[in-house]
This record gives structure tokens, C-alpha cells and sequence, in this order.
């Protein structure tokens, strides 16, 4: 805007808060409100949409006063690496207080987005009962709940847009919880229950499809059979985005001509996964969808070979998105850099989670890609082997990564055919890549890789570390260099206090940082936590008797601190202490 | 391998340590402190490993020997637990698949024609197309002259095809794939064929001309 700030103060409310309207990203929400007070205010009964990164930062009461036109809210809970097992269940990341307060404060809440956070079946009842126009539901890597909860959100939601489950943990119930949408409910666009176990009334959800006209997304779980997903896709040929259940079948069968030819009308589907259960004789029949495919995950079909792979991914020409297992192997991925020359994003995951099998891919495969797909902006790429040659000529192909994300199947290899530390390959990435805003790194590294990300990694807003560098230098590097860094994620390096304490201002700018099986001791928390109040200090205790009474030369195994205004929270388990 | 070096890294090697751990605060190589299950199969990757671990141990460990596979890295690779979750009951459920098919027979029909009536065959019993056509010649030997003899049968047999001399036609084995479709036994390896048969045919050389012109003109030398 090129009108000052002082000028917009003679508009009326109505007007700013109009021009706000076009003003979406809640990054660019609270710049606004940081102008002056008239911004604030305005900004803030306007705002509709809130993101909380960590629901430990600011609390429920805080949130509810602060923007009382509340619609849409997302939370995270657990840290990152809560994923990996290395957060004890109990940690916390409870939705429940959160959906209370907003009942209690007569919220109009419209949509709730969870992350990692731990969803009780009675939190999802007080959700359905205490909302009435209630309309999205996605919950991504949450647990605690179980399909009962699913059937009170179903039975009560009378305006139930969507409903998406990405990768929950939820105890089935085998209770009838799709049956519990009423013959009323017309009005779903997203249906996701992918990650759940148990089985659904295949004719319920028939029905549901047939009379939910405007269904664009429908991802069904393996115990919806193919002669089922049939009649659905039958009745729903407007589909843009679909998860299929079990692919199985006999391609002799009658069941098999007819998908054939259900496939062949879909022609809206822009977006496919699943096959999680898969008989590759089965896949040409999903062939004439590939070519208007934008999005592929394949990331769970263990069942495919990779020359069925290769044969299906020729005719992918408009993928944008690709998610697949290593059993594709590098020859694959060069079919996937010749063909699919729109793609933005690749994600390749291990399917071989111990072993150095045979099914793998190597740097070959990503120099391949980064050759082959010149808009390629992010990555997640687990390998068996790397060298800094191949991350030097990826960096020089796609310098345009804003997500890059290695993993070596061995944490520490070094550079397949020098055997180098692979520092010099991370500092090509990041030398090349001015817009990187996510870095993940891997193999064995020195301090050196973290001297080259603090001085051009200048935009990294996450900075995942394992295994990695050799003294506190390393993590000075990367705090006193990114000044964007908002997340600080590090295990199993030789970090310890003296690069904790050396910038303690620093982690008020920041979300988090977590920091396990590292060099801490806890008097240096201790030391951290008194000097900066606006932090919690969370130690993580598991099995060591760490209290309030221990020795400061105590090791400390896990530490998760994050900046709050809520002070510490008070439903930290036993094994949790705030410092 | 570190000593190969000539140097003592001991004195300035940094360490990584457990309260009360092995060296009071030395650093944990990776290798030495998590125990990881590597299953390096080839002498390259065993060479990486030695000089991994003598960069990051400094040479101190000196031995050679693999890691020692008792267990998992927590949290590595870092795959979410609902992913691998569902891999490992994927695998569980390939292993079971393979074992019950490793169990069960696969008898196929046998049809020769002109003969007056079909027999049944377990494929998995025989390891080869060689073990494959000794049986089919003995189990169709009346069609053959007495005096060609087991060795003129085994010759021919060997050649991919069956001479009745009694009418001077010739044989050639044909099998019916998953798909429907009648191949020509012997194009593809064992294993696959075993997989894919559904039923045998031994037609008679004229009604194979379409079908495996090769063969039907090796013969046609031969004779």
C-alpha cells in the first residue's frame, strides 16, 4: 500500500477492515495489527482465521477475547519430532480445554484444523454439540479418540462441509459411525477416513456419496473394497481428489471391465492415493486418469513393483505433486524427471526401514530429478547414499527449493565416493537456494555445514539436525546467522551449554527449540529459564530422577522450550518439569 | 584404522557422554552409542563404515568390526509412526502370502491332443523346463513308438517338442497364461512360468503354426 498509515486513519472502520479482508496469511494479519492502535483494533475484530503454531504460546481466554469474530482456528501441539517416537505419550497438546473455552465464550466456530494434538472423543462431542455451523474438521497426526467420537461429529454437524483424517491414530470401535450421517446431510465437499482400521457400511457410504452432490474429495480406507469404490466413483464422477481403499481384484473379473470403463469417465480427478493394498495387474486401469493427475501418493502401495511404477508414471505428464516409495529406485525417478516436467514437489520414503535392501535410491535418482523438473521447490528425499558432487549439481538445477529435506538411511554416512563429511553439498544447497525456508540435513557433517547455513541460509524459518557437527560452534552458527529461524529442531550432537546461553534473546524470536541427547546439563536450563521468563523451559524426564532439587551438573536428555504468554502450563505430566 | 594414521587422536578428542557413561563425557560416535542394525551387505559399504568410524571416533575405537546390531535408533529414519506402522504390516502381510503360496500345489490341467483324456500336473515339483518335459514324456509315452527309446524321447524333448512317429506329426507344448492368452512353454524363466500357467496344451505341430512358427520350422528341418 502506498498510502500512509496516518491518511487510512481518516477511512472509517469499515473501509480498513474491507481492505484487510483482501489481507489473508495470518503473517501478514499480525504485521498489520503491529501498525498502530487504530490497525490493531480494527484488525482484530475482523480477524476470522487464527493459527496458533504451539497452544502452549497464548491461552484459550486470551484467543477468545482478542478476536471475538473467531471462525477458523488451527493449532499445533506436540513438537516435531513427537512423530518419531521421541516424545513419551502424556506429553500433552490437548484440544479439550480449548473447544470448552470457545463453548463457554460463545464462539462461532466454523472450522478447527489440528496438528499433533491429542483429541478426545469428548472433546470431538463437545465440538459437534456446542457449534452450530460447524462445517470443517481436519485432524493431522492427532490420537486419542476413537470412531465414537467420529459418529457424534457425524449425527450432530448439520452442515458438515468437511471431514479430513490425515494419518490419525484412532481406535475403531466398529461401531456404524458413517451410518450416523442423516439421510439430511447433503452438504459434505471432503470425506478422509484413509487412516481408519476397521470397516464401514459400504451401503451407507453409497448413499452418502450419491447424495452429496458437491463431494470433491473422497478418500475411503483399505476396507472399502474395489467392487464398492466402483459404484461409488459411478455416482460421483465430479471427484477431483480420491483415496482408494483395497485395489485387489482379479483382472479377469467382470468387477474389473467395469472399473475399466468407471476410470475411464472420472475425468475430473486431479488428485489420487491410497493403495494401500494393491495387485499391480490391477493399476492400468487408473491410466487414463494419470494424465490429468496433478497429484500422486503412492507412498503406502508396498505392493508395487518398480517397472509398474515406471510404466505408470509415463503417463503422469501433469504431475505436480508425487509422493512414492524408494522401490521406484533411480531408474524410476529418471522416467519421473523426462516425464513429469511440472513437478513441484517430491516425496521419496524408505520402504526398507532397517535393511540396505535393494529397494533404495541414491543421489543418482535426485540429480536425475533436478535435471529433468525445472520448477522442483520441495523436497523430502530418503536415500541410501550421497555425495556433495550430486547436492552441488542438484543445488545448481533447481535454485529455487523453499523445502529441502535429505535423510540418509544411515544418519551418519559420509559422501558415497569421497568420504567426506557432506558439508560442502549442504553449503551448495543453501548458497544456491535464497528462498529455502525449511531445511532438513543429514549424513556425517562437522560444524563447517552449519558455518555455511548461518551465512546464507538468510530466509531458513525450520532447521532439523541429527546426528550432526562437532562443538557448540556448530549451533552458534546457525543462531547467530538465521535470522528468520522460528524452529530449532536438534538430536544426538554435540551442542551443549555454551551455545544454549550464548544469545538468550535469541528464542523469543523464535517458536521453539527442541534439543535431545545433546550436551546439556541442567544448570544451564535453569541459568536460561531465570533470564528469560517469557520462555518455558521444559525438561523431559523419562526414568532419570530429574526434580527441582537435582544437581545443576545433571545431563539433560530432552529439553523443549518455546516463547509463551501464558506462563507454564499447568497440565505438564509428572515426567514434565518447568523450570 | 585410526592408527594407520601415525596419530594419537585420544588427548584431543571431543566427546559425547551419559551422566556416569562409558568415558565420563566422551562423545558418543554415532556408531558406538546407538545401536544400529546395519545390514551392509557389500565390501564397499564396509569400507565406508571403518572410515566413518575413524573420522567420527577419531581413530580411538581402532577395531574394524561392524557395529554391533542389537537395535534400533529411536526415531530413525525419521518416518512417522502411523507410516511405519503400516509398512511393517504390509511386509507381514507379503511374508504370509509368500508362505501360503510356497505351501500350496499348482496343479494344472494337461491336454495333449488326440489323447482321450486330460491329466493333472503339480508345477511347483519340478525346479526346470528340463524336469518339466521328463515328466510329460513319461506321462504321454503311449503316444510314442515302443522302439524310439527314453533317450530319442529326451533329445527331442530337449528341442521343445514331442514326435509322435506313429503319424509323423510333431508337438509343440503351449501353455495359457493368466490373461488368457496360449504361449509357447519355455520363453520366460521357470519361476515365471510356474506363476503364470494355467493350463498345459500339447498341440499338435499343425494347428502351432501361428502360434510358434520357430518352432514348427526347426522341426520341419529336423524331420
Amino acid at each position: 500500500m502506498c498510502v500512509a498509515p496516518c491518511m487510512m486513519n481518516y477511512f472509517p472502520e469499515e473501509v480498513l477492515e474491507h481492505i484487510f479482508n483482501f489481507v489473508s496469511s495470518h503473517k501478514n494479519r499480525n504485521a498489520v495489527s503491529l501498525v498502530c492502535k487504530n490497525w490493531y483494533f480494527v484488525e482484530r475484530f475482523s480477524r476470522d482465521k487464527v493459527f496458533i503454531g504451539n497452544c502452549y504460546a497464548i491461552s484459550s481466554e486470551r484467543l477468545i477475547s482478542r478476536f471475538p469474530r473467531l471462525r477458523s482456528l488451527t493449532l499445533k501441539g506436540k513438537p516435531h519430532f513427537a512423530d518419531f517416537n521421541l516424545v513419551p505419550n502424556d506429553w500433552g497438546g490437548y484440544v479439550y480445554p480449548w473447544i470448552e473455552a470457545m463453548a463457554k465464550g460463545n464462539v462461532n466456530l466454523e472450522e478447527l484444523r489440528l496438528k499433533r494434538m491429542v483429541v478426545s472423543d469428548e472433546s470431538l462431542e463437545l465440538l459437534a454439540r456446542s457449534f452450530a455451523n460447524f462445517k470443517s474438521l481436519v485432524l493431522v497426526s492427532c490420537e486419542g479418540f476413537t470412531t465414537d467420537g467420529l459418529a457424534a461429529i457425524a449425527s450432530n454437524c448439520r452442515h458438515l462441509r468437511e471431514l479430513d483424517l490425515q494419518e490419525n491414530e484412532v481406535e475403531d470401535r466398529r461401531g456404524k459411525w458413517l451410518s450416523c450421517f442423516p439421510d439430511s446431510c447433503t452438504s459434505l465437499v471432503s470425506l478422509n477416513f484413509a487412516c481408519l482400521k476397521g470397516e464401514v457400511n459400504l451401503a451407507a457410504l453409497e448413499r452418502l456419496v450419491t447424495r452429496c452432490r458437491n463431494l470433491q474429495s473422497l478418500r475411503v480406507n483399505h476396507a472399502v473394497p474395489l467392487e464398492a469404490l466402483q459404484k461409488i466413483l459411478i455416482n460421483a464422477p465430479q471427484l477431483t481428489d480420491l483415496g482408494t481403499g483395497s485395489f485387489i481384484h482379479d483382472p479377469l473379473s467382470e468387477t474389473y471391465i467395469k472399473l475399466k470403463s468407471t476410470f475411464q469417465k472420472c475425468t475430473s480427478v486431479r488428485s489420487l492415493s491410497g493403495f494401500l493394498e494393491v495387485s499391480p495387474s490391477c493399476l492400468p486401469v487408473i491410466y487414463p486418469v494419470c494424465s490429468n493427475l496433478t497429484s500422486l501418493n503412492l507412498s503406502y502401495a508396498s505392493g508395487i513393483f518398480n517397472n509398474e511404477l515406471i510404466k505408470l508414471m509415463q503417463h503422469c505428464q501433469k504431475l505436480e505433486r508425487l509422493w512414492i516409495l524408494d522401490t521406484i529406485g533411480d531408474e524410476g525417478l529418471n522416467v519421473v524427471a523426462s516425464t513429469c516436467k511440472e513437478l513441484q514437489e517430491l516425496r521419496v520414503f524408505p520402504s526398507d526401514l532397517y535393511g540396505v535392501g535393494n529397494a533404495a535410491v541414491t543421489e543418482v535418482g535426485l540429480v536425475a530429478i533436478s535435471a529433468g523438473c525445472p520448477k522442483l521447490n520441495s523436497i523430502l528425499y530418503f536415500c541410501q547414499q550421497m555425495t556433495n558432487a550430486a547436492l552441488a549439481i542438484v543445488a545448481k538445477n533447481c535454485p529455487n527449493f523453499i523445502r529441502f529435506r535429505l535423510c540418509t538411511i544411515n544418519p551418519v554416512v559420509p559422501d558415497a565416493v569421497t568420504m567426506q563429511p557432506l558439508d560442502e553439498g549442504f553449503g551448495a544447497i543453501v548458497r544456491a537456494c535464497k528462498g529455502l525456508k525449511r531445511l532438513s540435513v543429514s549424513g556425517l557433517l562437522t560444524d563447517q555445514v552449519f558455518l555455511y547455513i548461518g551465512m546464507y541460509a538468510e530466509q531458513l524459518e525450520m532447521l532439523s539436525i541429527a546426528f550432526a557437527g562437532d562443538s557448540d560452534k556448530g549451533m552458534l552458527y546457525v543462531l547467530n546467522g538465521c535470522k528468520k529461524l522460528k524452529k530449532l529442531e536438534i538430536r544426538d550432537s554435540p551442542f551443549g551449554n555454551m551455545a544454549l546461553l550464548a544469545d538468550v534473546g535469541k528464542y523469543e524470536t523464535m517458536r521453539s527449540l527442541w534439543m535431545s541427547s545433546c550436551e546439556l546439563t541442567l544448570g544451564a536450563c535453569r541459568t536460561l529459564a531465570k533470564k528469560m521468563p517469557m520462555l518455558n523451559v521444559e525438561i523431559i524426564n523419562e526414568g532419570e530422577q530429574i526434580d527441582g532439587g537435582s544437581d545443576d551438573r545433571q545431563k539433560v536428555e530432552k529439553m523443549y522450550l518455546y516463547r509463551t504468554l501464558a506462563g507454564p502450563r499447568k497440565d505438564a505430566p509428572e515426567f514434565v518439569l518447568t523450570l | 584404522m585410526g592408527d594407520d594414521f601415525g596419530l594419537n587422536y585420544e588427548e584431543t578428542e571431543l566427546r559425547l557422554g551419559l551422566p556416569g557413561g562409558n568415558e565420563g563425557g566422551g562423545k558418543r560416535g554415532f556408531s558406538e552409542t546407538v545401536d544400529l542394525k546395519l545390514n551392509l551387505a557389500t565390501s564397499r559399504d564396509e569400507q565406508t563404515e571403518d572410515k566413518e568410524k575413524s573420522v567420527v571416533s577419531g581413530g580411538s575405537s581402532g577395531a574394524v568390526s561392524k557395529p554391533h546390531a542389537k537395535a534400533q535408533v529411536v526415531g530413525w529414519p525419521p518416518i512417522r509412526s502411523f507410516r511405519k506402522n503400516i509398512l511393517s504390516a504390509q511386509k507381514d502381510n507379503n511374508v504370509e502370502i509368500e508362505k501360503s503360496e510356497g505351501q500350496s500345489a499348482t496343479f494344472v490341467k494337461v491336454s495333449v491332443d488326440g489323447a482321450p483324456y486330460l491329466r493333472k500336473m503339480d508345477l511347483k515339483i519340478y525346479k526346470s523346463y528340463q524336469e518339466l518335459y521328463e515328466a510329460l514324456s513319461k506321462m504321454f509315452n503311449s503316444f510314442t513308438i515302443g522302439d524310439c527309446g527314453a533317450n530319442g524321447l529326451k533329445d527331442l524333448m530337449n528341442e521343445n517338442k514331442l514326435i509322435d512317429l506313429l503319424n509323423g506329426t510333431e508337438y509343440v507344448p503351449t501353455y495359457e497364461d493368466k490373461d488368457g492368452d496360449w504361449m509357447l512353454v519355455g520363453d520366460v524363466p521357470w519361476e515365471m512360468f510356474v506363476g503364470s500357467c494355467n493350463r498345459l496344451r500339447i498341440m499338435k505341430g499343425s494347428e502351432a503354426i501361428g502360434l510358434a512358427p520357430r518352432a514348427v520350422e526347426k522341426g520341419k528341418n529336423r524331420s
